[in-house]
């Protein structure tokens, strides 16, 4: 099958506005006849959700946790990108574009992300209406801060709980179309199975996890916003129960997955401080406005805070080595993601990493305390205050500012970052790889769509920080609530899906033999012994460097692993009844599979772009080599029964609004 | 670090549940107190020993998801953290930990230590929310200038993150913290004010109903929080439920 992207003709800057003025209307009384499936409630479904609704839809939305406000976009903490130009410092639609696309190192779609940089301005004013108490300074009006890879000030933010207050102000509106009963909310229920009836998606099969029932629900539509699949790594920032199940289960049935190698491994993350480890914390990108990044530039000095000989704020400022500045002093600190996690990588390899496993960097406020007290005092009008006055006042202000990342950063390490540098590395944070979707986020099955982090549309190789909040409202209150209806305006006259149709029955009958084979397994090792491996594969060789040998070896040890996993797991306790266990075998039998595909992905992609950094392809100096004439095209994976084995189909990507650079952020 | 552990074990909603101990050793004290339950589980697994349940997702005390009242404490030792941000160093090695789940009418037991916390939802549902479509017409986001000290307050209480200690905390297993903090957020910022009388007067309708106590002002609910929501917010929904009552339209 041709992969038909169906983005508009026409300008850039007009391709939206006419798409959505010539998509078919389906009327009032027909949209009660019409009934839509979301499924995950985070940022993208909630906000899904809650705007069909509004329209005149039946929705029926699903998550796993207790409640749609768990979702793991609550954890989103530095902010949401809008191109509104409150700070006068020359950003426009045009420039959030154009700093997505380079900041995606050029694999993403101009005509998704122009429309993304186009509804950025709704959102701001759509969450201020619904009371969405976002950060503001002493006139009243809304502030902002700076993320990496811009040089503007356009992030809007809500102290270190950005994610909570917009997931919050999605949920008061889900809750509200609940309330009026346009919305039948199931929470604790899993997708297990996605149903395609004549080729169209028409309804999921989900267990309701508390009873362990499985339940038919049929549809005109489904919407997949289920979120990335980072813990395919085992460790990363995700929730416990993040998981590409739905995605995965859709992909099975039809729906390609694009870019799956594209993963974003975040430079600012607590470090790993033991094999018991369940999951890694995530300290804001927005720290590095204030924080400097540094390790010694001695590799004595390295071992001597090794070995505990030595405190880091006794190594002179000369003998310290600011490398991001140092490297990129256009940008600094604030260079995107995968370049500052590379260079942490490279640092740490070469033998100056500062904690005992030797994986750790510094992120160090004091310089930023001691700038911030000076101007405090001089407000103040203090006369030659003393540093240790200076320092006070500073802490105040960082306290203001960062409070609650500390606050976490403390309870996690015992150290205070106050007194002393964070000490920071890389960990997996984000997935821009998803499923393919066209420009109205419909996968390539009829009927399927899929919103957010779950598709891989608008952030290339690597996404900008504060983007992710950005697209999941995006594609859930302003692009999804229009586009599903040039689908669904065929379907006024199909009436109401039956649930007794042999495509429920059969997908019922595969999610039954799947549960009773993992209960019946007898096996000797538990689910996590099983996932912890997968992970640790997927670190070593298809995590920050890739290279050819390597992830070939990892698609042998993937497959290897995946057959001693059905031999050998044990699950115990019974599939009725509520069985975390049992739920959790079947999230991580499919992360296998997916972590597979991802190998075969970044196997195929010979270039480095973004986050996928291929040790065959870098410069002299260690920058990523790009191959624009070759591999200019999004890798859509058709399945055929083994991951290793999925048919590559290609969107070749066109630029006629930006000029195709190597990126530099020197 | 060896401990024993003293854990509730409740097979369903409707079964007997019992104390059960459990030692278990080996210990480190960088472990969360999650991962620390995770340890406790693969070893059970091992034994042939169904897994102890319990809720837990983002486990940087953001969620809300997880909860546990651990030596009779919601979300154990240590202020301002949640269950999934205690740290095994704040133990030490022979301890006993009893570990039971957050207690109350309103939230009735799954299995083991998950707790049916729907009843929060739908508090929400009654009134927990601004009026507004998604239209992308709505107005000019700095047209609305909030002062500063209002934003503020109004951010400090929709911090909380609904686990639900409050509850488990008090003796009346009040949800008037959880519910004053929901209704100041709205009541302090004017985009809210159109719906304030009758939001205050359905969401305490509702926690009424799902069977929370009152308050008696003993204030154990702002000591246990993990988010530290004040208990000012009881004070503000108190006066505004009183003026609701006597000029409301209903």
């Amino acid at each position: 099958m041709a992969l038909d992207s169906k983005v508009p003709e026409g300008v850039l800057a007009d391709k939206w506005t006419k798409h959505k003025g010539e998509i078919p209307l389906v009327s009032p009384a027909n949209k009660r006849q019409l009934d839509i499936i979301v499924v995950g409630t985070g940022l993208a479904g909630s906000s899904a959700a809650a705007s069909l609704a509004e329209m005149g839809y039946n929705v029926k939305a699903f998550c796993f946790q207790d409640s749609p406000r768990r979702a793991h976009s609550i954890a989103a903490q530095g902010g949401i990108n809008a191109a509104k130009n409150y700070q006068n410092d020359g950003d426009s639609v045009h420039r959030l574009f154009y700093d997505t696309i380079k900041g995606g190192d050029y694999r993403s779609r101009e005509g998704n992300v122009h429309r993304l940089a186009e509804v950025s301005r709704n959102i701001i004013d759509q969450c201020v209406a619904q009371g969405v108490p976002f950060a503001r300074d002493y006139g009243g009006l809304l502030d902002n801060r700076s993320f990496g890879g811009v040089q503007v000030s356009r992030t809007f933010y809500a102290k270190g709980q950005t994610g909570q207050q917009l997931l919050l102000g999605a949920y008061s509106a889900l809750n509200r179309q609940i309330a009026k009963g346009r919305v039948k909310m199931y929470a604790r229920h899993e997708m297990q199975e996605l149903v395609v009836v004549d080729g169209k998606a028409r309804g999921i099969i989900a267990k309701n996890l508390v009873t362990g029932e499985f339940e038919r629900h049929s549809a005109h539509a489904v919407l997949l916003c289920t979120g990335g699949y980072g813990n395919v790594f085992f460790l990363s920032t995700n929730a416990m129960g993040s998981n590409v199940t739905a995605a995965w289960k859709a992909h099975r049935k039809g729906a390609y997955m694009a870019n799956p190698c594209f993963t974003q491994i975040h430079p600012t993350c607590i470090p790993v401080s033991g094999e018991n480890q369940s999951k890694l914390t995530l300290m804001s990108e927005s720290l590095r406005n204030d924080g400097r990044i540094w390790v010694p530039a001695k590799k004595e000095d390295a071992e001597a805070i090794r070995s505990g000989k030595l405190h880091p704020n006794d190594i002179a400022e000369e003998h310290r080595d600011y490398y991001l500045e140092r490297r990129y002093p256009a940008f600094g600190n604030l260079v995107p993601r995968d370049v500052a996690s590379r260079a942490a990588k490279e640092r740490c390899d070469a033998g100056y990493g500062i904690n005992k496993t030797g994986e750790a960097v510094y992120l160090d406020f004091a310089a930023a305390i001691m700038r911030y007290g000076g101007e405090e005092a001089h407000v103040k009008g203090l006369k030659n205050p003393s540093d240790v006055e200076v320092k006070a006042l500073g802490e105040k202000v960082v306290e203001a500012k960062y409070g609650n990342l500390f606050q976490m950063y403390e309870k996690i390490t015992a150290s205070n970052p106050y007194k002393e540098p964070m000490m920071i590395y890389p960990a997996v944070h984000y997935t821009m790889g998803g499923l393919w979707v066209d420009y109205n986020l419909m996968t390539t099955v009829p009927g399927c769509f899929a919103l957010g982090e779950a598709n891989f549309s608008d952030h290339g190789a690597n996404r900008l920080g504060a983007s992710a909040l950005m697209q999941g409202l995006a594609d859930g209150y302003f692009v999804a609530p229009y586009t599903v209806g040039e689908f669904l305006s065929t379907d006024i006259r199909t009436g109401r899906i039956s649930t007794d149709s042999p495509e429920f029955e059969a997908a019922e009958q595969a999610v039954r033999e799947r549960t009773e084979k993992f209960i019946n397994n007898n096996g000797t090792k538990s689910v996590d012994f099983f996932h912890k491996r997968l992970g640790k594969i997927m670190w070593n060789e298809v995590g920050m460097a890739r290279s050819e040998k390597g992830l070939k070896q990892a698609i042998a040890d993937i497959q290897a692993l995946r057959e001693e996993f059905y031999a050998d797991v044990r699950v115990l306790g019974a599939a009725n009844g509520m069985n975390p266990e049992l739920d959790k075998a079947g999230r991580v039998a499919d992360l296998i599979e997916l972590g597979e595909l991802m190998a075969k992905d970044a196997l195929e992609r010979n270039e480095s772009c973004g986050g996928h950094f291929r040790e065959e392809y870098q410069s002299a100096e260690g920058e990523a080599l790009r191959d624009d004439e070759n591999f200019a095209f999004v890798s859509a994976w058709e399945f055929t029964g083994i991951p290793a084995e999925a048919n590559l189909h290609k969107e070749e990507l066109t630029f006629e609004n930006v000029e195709l650079k190597t990126r530099s952020y020197k | 670090m060896d401990l024993t552990l003293k854990i509730w074990r409740q097979n369903g909603p409707q079964e007997k549940g019992e104390m059960k101990t459990y030692p278990i050793s080996g210990v480190e004290e960088d472990m969360s107190f999650l991962e620390m339950l995770d340890y406790l589980n693969d070893q059970l697994i091992n034994e042939g020993i169904e897994p102890v349940v319990f809720d837990h997702d983002c486990r940087e005390g953001i969620c809300g998801m997880c909860s546990l009242f651990i030596n009779g404490e919601a979300h154990g030792p240590g202020r301002k953290v949640t269950t999934c941000q205690l740290h095994m160093r704040e133990f030490k090695s022979g301890d006993t930990i009893y570990i039971e789940p957050f207690r109350a009418k309103a939230f009735p037991i799954i299995k083991d230590l998950m707790v049916d916390r729907s009843s929060f939802d739908r508090i929400q549902r009654a009134g927990g929310y601004i009026s507004v479509n998604t239209s992308g017409n709505t107005i000019d986001a700095n047209a609305i200038p909030v002062p500063k000290q209002n934003a503020d307050k109004a951010f400090d209480a929709a911090t909380c993150i609904g686990c639900g200690a409050c509850v488990a905390t008090c003796k009346n297993s009040s949800a008037m913290l959880f519910a004053s903090a929901k209704i100041s957020q709205f009541s302090l910022l004017p985009q809210g004010q159109p719906e304030a009388k009758e939001r205050v007067l359905n969401m305490v309708h509702q926690m009424d109903l799902e069977g929370f106590g009152n308050c008696t002002n003993t204030g154990a609910c702002e000591v246990e929080c993990p988010k530290g929501i004040s208990l000012e917010n009881i004070a503000r929904m108190n006066r505004d439920y009183l003026f609701a009552s006597l000029s409301s339209n209903k």
